[in-house]
């Protein structure tokens, strides 16, 4: 029998290590693998028997003596007992690409990748051309998976394009591969798990995507909050390069790719395209205005392209499996498959990985099975803290990224932060705007002042001050801040904060005044909730 | 604020070996940081010296991120995440709690040095939240216990070090 128990962030985080330390007093040396991402029932003990490979979970150290002894008479007779891993509903449900090693056997072990289709994909890119990689990219479909759904292929087109046609037949410019693996959005760690428990998933893919544009330096910007994954992509990238998957005359071909882990410093913004660049070149992380577009001019000024780790993990299976296959899923204009995250307060939450289309109410009702505290959820905030919050009205939206702009939301990285109703709604919204205060790298004054200003007015609203006017006064602000705003920041914290006004208006009232509200259609807009409370105030100063 | 000349060469030896790397900057001030505890004022003019930077280029980048510390910080370093998937498992009661148990606020060291209170935003665990850190370690589903525990083990380790 393989004992597996996992090394991830959440395994760890919930005490795996004192699982692994329990199997070992036991005289068992368990394999320590990745998550499969059901972190509900981390950490998840997994058993290779006769039988097949059968998990328990959530463990800990002291069911330990017990598990074994099932193990020896009956298994399925212990409480903890999963069944069959991969008959697990959850995992089973899913339409695992990205993720399709994720949890099998150790990360960092290439003998495993390779066993597992690894490095496949790259073995074909090296028989192709630049532009052959480069069409496969853009015949799947792919579109950036760090928020904005710019198409891949379209970016790698330019970078491969770029510095070739005045200086044809001269030295080739120089061009960059950069990872964003700056995945601050809170309730995303889609990026966390792939880097966690398939790191050479992403290493493969940066060395395709240097071999389509012609570049030969690879950066992978990461987190300093991630202190795991950077061990675990420090270990694979030495491993790559031993085995000649990285460095110098890649496998014979007399292609070239560094590669080489950054460690940002806390700062949210950084995982914006250009601050990102500029954190890299070791400077303070503030947003470039666009043009010159980084594929032109990216880093130290050369073309490079920048995708999120998402982004670049697919790449190795679609050169793999062939662009056909990964555009055969998903929906409209969002081909392949999106990683989901669904977290916050939540029965079970965990990465799930399934085609475009699927609705907000199946995952958080089938996947999810609604809150952990067991209350009702109340709004969901989708695609991280600049994503807006989504009432019940919205959830049969499906996941698509022409879906979610419709209604004045994001998809964004894929995270689903769930609130119970004892959220106040007030509180979130002015949180948004202290965000963008701790956070703006404060190039543009109406993200660097507007959010301090709308945090004042937000507590002015809150404490009844002036209410109609501000309210007034925090839709103009919100304005001036969409559209006077360089990035997404400046230019979309108004969103969490606008969709808990229209569809929250209750929370930003005094409690007498949200009775007469509550009557009030769920869908009233701003200026609605403006005038309901003036309307209010009227009544009140006639009495 | 005054440094070691052990600590200053340090530093001088760190700038030499990462002066050519590109983008320098930033790999280098994580390594000043994780050799010295912070990043003390006197190390400005050698970094900005090695790295052919005005001081005003090498204090900006210092200031901009929140990870950077110019004063010396608690042997230990505690994070409470304050993103929006850990407030809505109640990390605005955990945080409130750690700061009362610990009687400090955020950026203040308790008063025997040992343990520095931050906020983070994030800790990419946001399926079993609220999550805090301790140094490299991260810990799912903190409640007020949780944290008293963790931090009496994190002085009891301490015991067992002296």
């Amino acid at each position: 029998m393989i004992f597996y128990i996992p090394q991830d962030t959440t395994a760890l985080a919930l005490g795996s290590e004192a699982v692994a330390r329990a199997l070992q007093t036991a005289g068992i040396e368990p394999i320590r693998n990745g998550s499969r991402g059901l972190f509900w029932l981390e950490p998840l003990l997994e058993v290779a028997t006769d039988q097949g490979r059968i998990a328990f979970g959530p463990v800990s150290a002291k069911d330990i003596p017990s598990i074994i002894d099932a193990l020896e008479s009956d298994p399925t007779s212990h409480a903890l007992y999963q069944g069959e891993v991969a008959d697990i509903p959850y995992l089973k449900s899913q339409q695992r690409l990205t993720y399709a090693r994720a949890g099998l056997g150790d990360p960092v072990c290439l003998d495993n990748y390779q066993t597992l289709n690894g490095f496949k994909g790259l073995v074909k890119a090296l028989q192709m051309t630049g532009q052959q990689i480069v069409d496969q990219v853009k015949d799947s479909g792919l579109r950036g998976r760090g928020g904005a759904a710019f198409p891949a292929g379209i970016k790698w087109q330019t970078v491969h394009d770029a510095g070739t046609s005045a200086a044809a037949d001269k030295e080739p410019c120089q061009k960059y591969i950069v990872c964003n693996a700056d995945e601050g959005d809170s309730g995303t760690f889609a990026d966390r798990l792939v880097m966690e428990a398939d790191p050479y998933q992403l290493i493969e893919g940066m060395v395709i995507a240097g071999l389509a544009v012609g570049a030969n330096q690879g950066y992978i910007y990461l987190r300093s909050e991630y202190p795991v994954a950077h061990k675990l992509l420090n270990t694979a990238i030495d491993r790559a390069v031993q085995a000649n998957f990285l460095g110098e005359n890649i496998q014979g071909s007399g292609k070239t790719f560094h590669l080489e882990v950054r460690l940002g410093a806390g700062a949210y913004i950084c995982g914006e395209e250009t601050s990102l660049l500029e954190s890299l070149e070791g400077k303070r992380g503030m947003v470039r205005a666009k043009p010159p577009l980084p594929a032109i001019e990216g880093l130290f000024g050369m073309p490079t392209v920048v995708n999120n780790v998402l982004t670049l993990a697919a790449i190795s299976s679609i050169l793999e499996q062939g662009a056909a296959n990964y555009q055969n899923f998903g929906m409209g204009r969002s081909r392949g498959t999106l990683a989901i995250q669904l977290a916050g307060n939540i029965k079970r939450g965990g990465l799930i990985e399934l085609a475009f289309g699927v609705t907000l109410r199946e995952v958080l009702e089938d996947y999810g099975q609604g809150t952990y505290s067991g209350r009702p959820i109340r709004a969901i905030q989708v695609g991280g803290p600049l994503g807006a919050f989504m009432p019940e009205s919205q959830w049969d939206t499906p996941m698509d990224y022409e879906a979610f702009a419709a209604i004045k939301a994001m998809i964004g990285h894929g995270g689903i932060v769930v609130f119970d109703d004892t959220v106040d709604m007030a509180a979130q919204a002015r949180f948004a705007m202290e965000f963008c205060v701790v956070e703006s790298c404060g190039k543009c004054t109406p993200c660097r002042i507007g959010s301090v200003r709308g945090v004042e007015v937000i507590d002015r609203i809150v404490a009844n001050e002036n209410r109609d006017n501000n309210l007034i006064l925090l839709h103009e602000l919100c304005d001036t801040m969409e559209f006077g705003s360089l990035c997404a920041m400046g230019g979309m914290t108004p969103y969490p904060v606008r969709s808990a006004l229209k569809y929250f208006p209750e929370d930003f009232l005094l409690q007498e005044a949200a009775g007469a509200l509550l009557q009030e259609a769920a869908g009233a807009s701003l200026q609605d909730t403006a005038g309901a409370a003036s309307q209010k105030t009227a009544a009140q100063g006639e009495n | 604020m005054g440094i070691s000349q052990n600590e200053q060469q340090s530093i001088s030896d760190l700038v030499g070996q990462y002066k050519a790397l590109p983008g320098a900057l930033l790999p280098l001030l994580h390594a000043i940081q994780a050799d010295v505890g912070y990043v003390p004022d006197t190390a400005v003019p050698i970094i900005a010296k090695g790295l052919n930077l005005s001081r005003a280029e090498v204090h900006g980048v210092i200031s901009f991120y929140h990870d950077f510390k110019t004063t010396p910080v608690g042997r230990h370093t505690v994070q409470i995440c304050r993103a929006e998937a850990c407030q809505s498992m109640g990390s605005r009661q955990l945080e409130t709690h750690a700061k009362q148990a610990l009687g400090v606020d955020y950026g203040e060291t308790t008063a025997d040095g040992a343990i520095t209170l931050e906020p983070v935003y994030c800790l990419g665990n946001c399926a079993c939240s609220p999550s805090m850190r301790i140094n490299d370690d991260i810990f799912a589903r903190v409640d007020a216990d949780r944290f008293d525990q963790l931090i009496s083990d994190l002085s009891s380790e301490e015991g067992v070090v002296k």
